[in-house]
């Protein structure tokens, strides 16, 4: 029982980070029918930012300071929802018109090169992701967390509802609504729907980013390659609650966590790749639009 | 009963003359290149096996696969498996490479290899009936995961270690001999009864079962068929150099689907085009060493926005249309 809860609190922690990245990919998919590629390795970029904005500023090691730490969340946001304009602007927007394979295929291409630029720039071998804030490990019953994983749920929660809130409550939400239910449609309202595919690229953006700060604080080994398994998982995340879905994100996220961790625990680490696909395989046989997705009828 | 009979000769005649075609063209390669240039004739080889396959369930049926590489994994394994553990009972092979008698079992093994690969496409096949779009493509990409996945924990074709001690028994010959063959047998699929019916799902799939098509049979066919392929591919891939799970990840599914779209979707001889340029670009460019990976990457986004539909879109390179555009340049022939 102890070692079940055990593995279900580490398995939350890793699920926010799944759910974070998955949340960028529901949304751009929900605007644009777009499996952008590219969105795990914004979440790498993101961790490199971290990194370096720390070393920058001094940040970690003998003086942690979680203020400090939150610029840098923020500063790691911002410059990742910067590339994902400008991702968005001059690869995907001039291919926006032609097929979806096309556009899929673009998407890969900005992935390569994000991932060999990277390489490139920061160098192919791992990087020690500074300790942002001091680690302390705490026993919630005899569950044993760390102040980090605490750290992780909690930012990103107060993401996701935040993200919620903005979709639900502000006009430009309802606009990023109305351009995912039909474009054509919102167009002829008024919307200007680029600028609406330009937030979602920088909202989006900003999540993966955050996602990797996180995950350079819970496992501090950061590498330019570290977004491509993540950034599938994340996807497969997306796809069981329900492709264009918020809240199907988030629990695609926890679930792929979650289960990791348990075939982890209980079966073999060699097998942590697989379970996600099996979950997923297994759940859209029954559901085929994913747990939250609308099925929508075929219009002859 | 005449026609049927000289269909046979005819096909026996080509298929004796691919074979003897490619024995020739191996044995001049191997006199004119260098080992490195063999190296990547044969991987372009097997990469346009690869390509053409994917493109009857991508480009002709217009489904979406991204799990190639898993099939690729299955019919790689069980050739190699058969070649190590059950040949050497079944046949006192004694013989050295390139005699005949050394033949028979490595066509057995990969004939062995596409057929499992074959049931294993048949299985990736039945989700179809239920998903569409994006939902199946991402299924396949589960399967081909989760094989890779479970071959990684056999032990007997060597888990983690990669597995060793496999003749090697491919050679440019076998390549480019069951590239032709592949290339025909597809061609004439393609256009025949069933290829239309497979083009016709890829154009409108409730219109085609208006019209009587089985779409889900098809669809399921289609997955069969690449699969087949593709695990002929894995064993040349398997019997040419080290075998270890990591080269059928799902970067290598990408990598194939990025041929079949630069040459052009339901274009064989686009997945042709496409494959060879792809394999021979990381090559080509090696001149620019750390920078190569870059370019190449940017050269894709580049090509994808300059030509979305691919090189040569859905058209095909065909002799008679060549011939008659090089007839139509001659001033007077044209008349």
């Amino acid at each position: 029982m102890q070692e079940l809860l055990q593995q279900l609190a580490n398995g939350i922690a890793w699920g926010s980070i799944y759910a974070l990245i998955a949340l960028g990919y529901t949304m751009v998919y929900g605007i644009l029918r777009l499996i952008n590629f590219a969105h795990g390795d914004i979440y790498m970029v993101g961790a490199f930012a971290a990194y370096y904005l720390a070393r920058l500023t001094n940040a970690g090691g003998a003086n942690p300071s979680p203020a400090l730490a939150l610029a840098i969340l923020l500063g790691s946001m911002l410059i990742c929802a910067l590339l994902g304009v400008a991702m968005e602007y001059f690869a995907y927007r001039p291919v926006r018109k032609s097929s979806r394979l096309t556009a899929l295929i673009t998407a890969i291409g900005v992935s390569l090169f994000l991932e060999n630029l990277g390489i490139r720039l920061f160098g192919a071998d791992p990087k020690f992701f500074p300790q942002l804030i001091a680690p302390r490990s705490i026993s919630l019953g005899g569950v044993m967390v760390t102040n980090h994983q605490i750290t992780v749920v909690i930012v990103s929660v107060l993401l996701m509802v935040s993200l919620s809130l903005f979709i639900q409550r502000t006009r430009t939400g309802k606009a990023m609504r109305a351009v995912s239910f039909n474009r054509d449609a919102a167009s002829l309202m008024g919307i200007p729907v680029n600028r609406i595919i330009t937030i979602t690229f920088a909202i989006g953006s900003a999540l993966a980013a955050a996602a990797g700060v996180l995950v350079g604080l819970t496992n501090p080994k950061i590498e330019p390659l570290m977004g491509i398994m993540p950034g599938v998982k994340a996807f497969v995340a997306a796809v069981l609650g329900g492709i264009g879905s918020v809240p199907g994100a988030v629990i695609g996220g926890l679930l792929m966590g979650v289960s990791e961790y348990l075939v982890v625990g209980y079966l073999s680490s060699t097998y942590r790749d697989a379970i996600a696909f099996v979950i997923l395989i297994l759940v859209l046989l029954v559901k085929p639009a994913g747990l939250f997705g609308r099925n929508i009828a075929e219009k002859v | 009963m005449l026609r049927r009979s000289s269909h046979l000769v005819r096909g026996l005649a080509a298929f004796v003359a691919v074979a003897l075609g490619a024995w020739i063209l191996d044995g001049a390669a191997a006199q004119v290149v260098n080992p490195y240039v063999y190296r990547i004739l044969v991987l372009c080889g097997l990469n346009i096996i690869l390509a053409m396959s994917l493109n009857l369930v991508n480009g002709v049926t217009g489904q979406f696969s991204i799990g190639h590489a898993g099939f690729m994994a299955v019919g790689a394994y069980v050739s190699a498996a058969f070649t190590v553990y059950a040949a050497p009972r079944l046949f006192a092979v004694t013989s050295e490479t390139g005699t005949v008698a050394a033949a028979l079992p490595f066509v057995l093994a990969l004939f062995l290899g596409g057929l499992v690969s074959a049931v294993a496409g048949f299985l990736v096949g039945l989700p179809s009936m239920r998903l569409r779009g994006d939902y199946l493509a991402i299924v396949t990409l589960g399967f081909g995961e989760i094989i890779r996945v479970a071959i990684l924990n056999i032990d007997a074709v060597g888990g983690a270690r990669g597995f060793a001690g496999i003749p090697q028994r491919t050679n440019l010959a076998w390549v480019a001999g069951i590239a032709v063959l592949t290339f025909v047998f597809l061609r004439n699929l393609v256009r025949s009864y069933h290829g239309r019916a497979l083009l016709a799902i890829r154009e409108d799939e409730i219109a085609a079962e208006a019209l009587g098509v089985p779409s889900t049979r098809y669809k399921v066919w289609a997955f069969v068929i690449a699969a087949f392929f593709a695990g002929v591919a894995g064993g040349l891939f398997s019997h040419y150099t080290y075998l270890h799970t990591n080269s059928f990840t799902f970067m290598k599914s990408i990598e194939v689907i990025v041929m079949v779209v630069l040459g052009g979707m339901g274009s064989l001889t686009g997945s042709i085009l496409g494959a060879s340029i792809l394999t021979a670009l990381p090559e080509v460019l090696r001149f620019a060493n750390a920078d190569r990976l870059i370019i190449y990457s940017l050269l894709l986004v580049i090509l994808m926005i300059a030509r979305p539909q691919g090189i040569l879109g859905s058209r095909e390179i065909s002799w008679g249309r060549i011939v008659q555009r090089l007839r139509r340049k001659r001033p007077g022939a044209a008349a």
